[in-house]
């Protein structure tokens, strides 16, 4: 258990977490980055290959992209560490964070980029047999399904990577969409429609999850008529979406309804004076690495000008007024 | 032994089922990202409960055998085992904290 105090520290490490780091710490603000005990690098960690990510002519794999770029803010003097921020306390000049391992930071900026968690179903069946048929991964998982039928649950570019990604082992992949088209972007939309292991379940969803050890089959229903029908497979992979990791910060910072901290756009600066974010955590529309990188990026110089704006003005720091 | 040791298809009753103190087998691959980002916490946990439990690691894609017997679809998946048995499984990244939790049951 350590007290540290710092001047900036970055809650998250994904493409908006790593981008703000790089500048930080180009900028000389040391900052530490609480980059997760198991979920650094983020979701990019468990894609394959980022085809859109500018200056990648030939793709890149999603785990090298999140590496290079924890090594990149490395490089200039970032501290990354494995580690969870377990509670904050965001309110006035001086920010407390404290983490798994039992540290504290007090810091005069935070930047808060948490990204978003895998949306689930949220059927019981669903909890119970993760693990045992039901799967939120398929770059982890495709390879226990080889020449196995499964779905793929979701309508958008997610489920269509993951959809694509699961024919190299699957014999057969049906696609599960509530809707009567897809949101994904046109180009993966043909890859699915046009590959020849791929089927589509139009209007439908699953309303059940069948098994008693592992996954035998799902109930589908026809969002339209209503009727159920079964359809046997043996994997169930969950790709509906994702919902922003505001947990944390929730009560402290504003949140709109579907839990996103709100930023006053352009800016990144949240509610609270000296708490900027960015990433998957702000944004309902984008969602992409490189919108994640901007807006990391543009958090980082809000926090710089911050900061600068303090040392003008701002009494040393005290933490033992903080702690008392 | 404090780091993990790896254990295949042909070691695992040796080293799994025939173990004196209780083991935990974590399930990996090469190509799995949340493997990759777990593999530090249990090298801590090598050390910390050295002696006292044994952290073992089994490569999914080369012993289909074992994974296939314990019925695993998810990686990482931890299991449990004590006297022989198998007698908890952790599936997916799970922070320390959770991990440590069920060691210390096994030791209970």
């Amino acid at each position: 258990m350590s007290i540290q105090e710092v001047e900036l520290i970055i809650i998250g490490s994904g493409p908006a977490g790593y981008t703000a780091a790089v500048y930080a710490a180009r900028a000389g603000l040391a900052p530490v980055v609480l980059a997760g005990s198991v979920t650094a690098g983020g979701a990019l960690m468990t894609t394959t290959e980022v085809e859109n990510f500018p200056g990648f002519v030939d793709g890149v794999q999603g785990p090298e992209l999140m590496e290079s770029m924890r090594a990149q803010a490395e490089r200039f003097g970032a501290r990354i560490l494995l580690d969870d921020a377990v509670s904050v306390d965001l309110a006035g000049p001086v920010k407390t964070v404290r983490t798994g391992s039992g540290d504290t930071y007090l810091a005069r900026a935070v930047i808060l980029t948490m990204g978003s968690a895998y949306r689930k179903i949220g059927l019981a069946d669903e909890e119970r047999l993760t693990g045992h048929g039901v799967s939120w991964c398929a770059t982890c998982d495709g390879f226990f399904f080889r020449d196995q039928e499964i779905v793929v649950v979701g309508g958008g570019d997610s489920a269509m990577e993951e959809a694509l990604f699961l024919t190299r082992f699957a014999s057969k992949v049906t696609v599960v969409h509530r809707r009567d088209t897809f949101r994904a972007s046109q180009i993966m939309a043909q890859r699915v429609l046009e590959h020849p292991k791929i089927d589509v379940a139009w209007n439908s969803e699953v309303a059940g999850i069948l098994g008693t050890d592992k996954v035998e089959a799902v109930t589908l229903r026809d969002t339209v008529s209503g009727v159920e029908r079964e359809l046997s497979v043996t994997g169930v992979f969950v790709a509906i979406g994702h919902d922003p990791r505001s947990e944390l910060v929730a009560g402290s910072v504003d949140t709109d309804a579907d839990g996103y901290v709100r930023v006053a756009h352009p800016s990144t600066r949240t509610t609270l004076d000296g708490v900027f974010a960015a990433g998957d955590l702000v944004d309902h529309t984008y969602r992409q690495a490189i919108t994640a990188a901007g807006t990391g990026c543009a958090a980082s110089q809000d926090a710089q000008h911050y900061l600068a704006a303090l040392t003008d003005t701002a009494p040393a720091f005290d933490a033992q007024e903080v702690l008392a | 032994m404090s780091v993990p040791i790896v254990v295949t298809d042909a070691t695992f009753q040796n080293d799994v089922t025939d173990s004196e103190i209780p083991v935990v087998v974590d399930i990996w691959a090469t190509w799995c990202g949340p493997c990759k980002q777990i593999a530090p916490l249990l090298d801590q946990l090598a050390v910390e409960y050295d002696g006292r439990v044994k952290i073992v690691k089994l490569d999914a894609d080369q012993n289909p055998a074992t994974v296939t017997a314990i019925g695993v679809t998810s990686i990482p998946t931890l299991v449990f085992y004590n006297q022989g048995a198998r007698v908890d499984m952790l599936i997916g990244a799970h922070a320390k904290p959770a991990i440590a939790e069920k060691m210390e049951a096994l030791l209970a």
